[in-house]
């Protein structure tokens, strides 16, 4: 991993290659990403309370994030950045593959939505600072997560609002997540490798390391009659804010 | 579909009660809409007491209230103050009343009153364009959005569309969505009746083996004359014989089941009639579609709660909605219609499913079946618990309210 490390900090290629074969299907609902389309209100909302809960705006408004850049890192064919870019905020996309990107610029066309998408690794870009960074369902698939956590940072302004999800490295999660789901073939098989998913303790750690004070982890849980919604259990999938703490020392 | 046309948040087709009253929520939501008619809002508003009446529930009421039609239609509400069920006028009545006196357990309009007052609100509405006279020649929907071509060419665009045009909805049958369907052999007739005696803000439900005999409690005339609504269940094969008949006929048709309730009746409005049946779609969703009110599911008229129904699909849409464009979402966008659909297929599939059961109870001929029923109503009567809940039930009350539906 040392050599690969060099030239390709935190994108693992057989990573981004599972999903750029996926990129075709993103945006329908009822197909191989049904599981993100369901998962997208549930996150949506944590989201937007931490938006308004950041910034002071009114929850009953539509656009909380008008003059806010916005930075959605592994954002695959843009599920996040379309809503982001709804509500308001100047959007950029970045993705290890370029299929996604190429299917995430198609859809916002035909959206009629100004997005910017890149493909390739985030500490190659000179792209500044952003008001809001997320990373869903991204930091289990890259393979340095401390290098991938200082990046996201290194892009997040100074009072900079990052929001991160990420499943939790429990017996649950196993069994569920990545032995059953992909059994019955709910997620992609594939999709997960339970060993690289980050307990929020350790998330927690890895954001400190940054100067970054986490949030306390809201789960994301699954129930038959609820399907996903937000929940005190993290023993599946779970959400997190963070927020600097100190200025940084730079 | 053209890029310079007026894209909107929905488009209604469909501008009766239900659509009427979707788009004026939608608007105080802040979202834009399209509504398409074929009607000419000259005719459904033209004077006349036709009879047509509605039951708006407690919860219906709530949701005028939230969207400012209620200031406009309060005077001319009939509230029910109880809710009288009969078997054929024999002893062993079952009476509904609410515990405060001050509470109703719905107030009745007339159709006509309602559309005014909607046409009225929506004319002020900047966020509602309406397009009256209008027939749809084609409908579109795809990833992106949906469209409409009208009979003059003219394009619409929206980025959900809405199927509100009652039972037959063409809406539904071009998106191929299915529709269980039974009839009932039998026909509501309506009309309206004014009668000597103050009707009490009493609501009558007799029930004959033919059929229910509903008496529902208008506001007095202008000039102080008692009215009610009639809506007379009769066998499909007498229908048109009932519909044939003169006045004086008809009024002592009624008469006779009737009994003296209201005294003499002095008057009886224009007849008409429609085929009753039980109407349900397996879905009432599909790409970036939503059906509302009867072209979703089309009841029973026995209860009074079709209208109730409509409007309850109505709250929970548009919370649906104003949630989804929260987050940032479009309204078309599938988690939406997937949560409208989990909320309101059960509850509709319910209401039909109990008022289609009431029907075939009442409609067991004979003196033992009879005597049944009246056993049953007595024991609801001594059952406060069993009451409560069928008055929640006729409120609207009862269940997973939304929002807009909530005082």
């Amino acid at each position: 991993m040392a050599d690969a490390r060099k030239a390709k900090l935190t994108i693992r290629e057989d990573e981004a290659a599972h999903f750029g074969a996926l990129a075709a299907e993103w945006w329908d609902p009822a197909g191989s990403s049904a599981m993100l389309h369901r998962l997208n209100p549930v996150r949506l909302a944590f989201l937007r309370e931490a938006i308004d809960l950041h910034w002071g705006t009114s929850i009953e408004g539509r656009r909380p994030l008008a003059g806010k850049l916005s930075l959605d890192v592994g954002c695959g064919a843009g599920l996040l950045c379309e809503p982001l870019a709804r509500m308001g905020a100047e959007v950029t996309g970045i993705d290890a593959a370029p299929e996604n990107t190429a299917a995430a610029a198609a859809h916002a066309e035909g959206a009629k939505l100004d997005i910017r998408y890149m493909a390739g690794e985030l500490a190659e870009q000179d792209i500044g600072t952003f008001d809001l960074v997320t990373a869903m369902e991204v930091i289990e698939h890259v393979a340095d997560k401390p290098a991938f956590v200082a990046q996201l940072v290194r892009h997040l302004a100074e009072d900079g609002l990052l929001v991160l999800s990420t499943p939790n490295r429990t017996a649950q999660s196993r069994l569920l997540l990545v032995g059953a789901a992909e059994a019955v073939g709910a997620i992609p098989r594939g999709t997960h490798h339970w060993s690289d998913f980050v307990t929020p303790e350790e998330l927690a750690d890895l954001l400190g390391a940054e100067g970054l004070k986490m949030s306390e982890p809201r789960g994301i849980a699954f129930s038959p009659f609820k399907g996903l919604h937000l929940s005190d259990d993290t023993s599946l999938n779970y959400i997190v804010t963070a927020r600097r703490t100190a200025p940084p020392s730079t | 579909m053209s890029d310079t046309s007026d894209r909107r948040d929905l488009l209604i087709l469909g501008g009766g009660l239900v659509g009427m009253t979707l788009a004026l929520a939608a608007a105080k939501k802040g979202m834009t809409s399209h509504v398409v008619d074929r009607a000419d809002p000259a005719d459904l508003t033209a004077e006349g007491f036709d009879g047509r009446a509605s039951a708006i529930s407690t919860a219906s009421w709530n949701l005028f209230t939230n969207i400012g039609l209620a200031q406009r239609l309060e005077a001319d509400a009939s509230p029910i103050s109880k809710i009288a069920v009969s078997d054929q006028l024999k002893p062993g009545q079952l009476d509904f009343v609410p515990d405060d006196p001050a509470d109703t357990l719905g107030r009745m309009f007339a159709n006509r009153t309602l559309r005014l007052a909607l046409f009225e609100a929506a004319k002020d509405e900047p966020l509602i364009h309406w397009h009256a006279r209008a027939g749809v020649i084609e409908r579109r929907r795809g990833e992106h959005g949906v469209s409409v071509r009208l009979a003059d060419g003219k394009e619409l665009e929206a980025s959900l569309m809405i199927g509100a045009e009652g039972r037959g909805s063409p809406t539904r049958e071009d998106a191929g969505i299915a529709m269980a369907n039974w009839q009932y052999d039998h026909r509501a007739i309506i009309a309206g009746l004014t009668h000597e005696k103050p009707h009490g803000q009493v609501a009558w439900e007799i029930f004959y083996p033919a059929g229910p005999f509903a008496l529902l409690p208008l506001k007095d005339d202008a000039d102080g004359t008692h009215r009610s609504a009639l809506v007379w269940t009769v066998a499909e094969r007498d229908a048109a014989g009932v519909l044939k008949l003169g006045d004086r006929a008809f009024t002592a048709e009624v008469e006779k089941r009737m009994g003296r309730l209201f005294g003499a009746i002095t008057g009886v409005g224009p007849r008409s009639s429609y085929p009753l049946g039980f109407h349900h779609t397996a879905t009432i969703t599909a790409e970036r579609l939503a059906l509302v009110g009867d072209a979703a599911h089309g009841i029973h008229p026995i209860a009074g709660q079709g209208l109730n129904l409509g409007l309850r699909d109505v709250g929970a849409l548009v919370q649906v909605l104003d949630d989804n464009l929260r987050l940032g979402l479009e309204p078309g966008e599938a988690q939406g219609l997937a949560r409208y659909e989990r909320w309101r297929g059960l509850d509709a599939f319910m209401v039909a499913l109990a008022t289609d059961g009431l029907t075939r109870l009442f409609g067991v001929p004979g003196e033992t079946a009879s005597a049944v029923r009246r056993f049953g109503m007595a024991g609801v009567q001594r059952l406060p618990v069993l009451k409560d809940w069928f008055m929640d039930e006729a409120r609207g009350v009862s269940g997973d309210m939304p929002d807009l539906l909530v005082a």
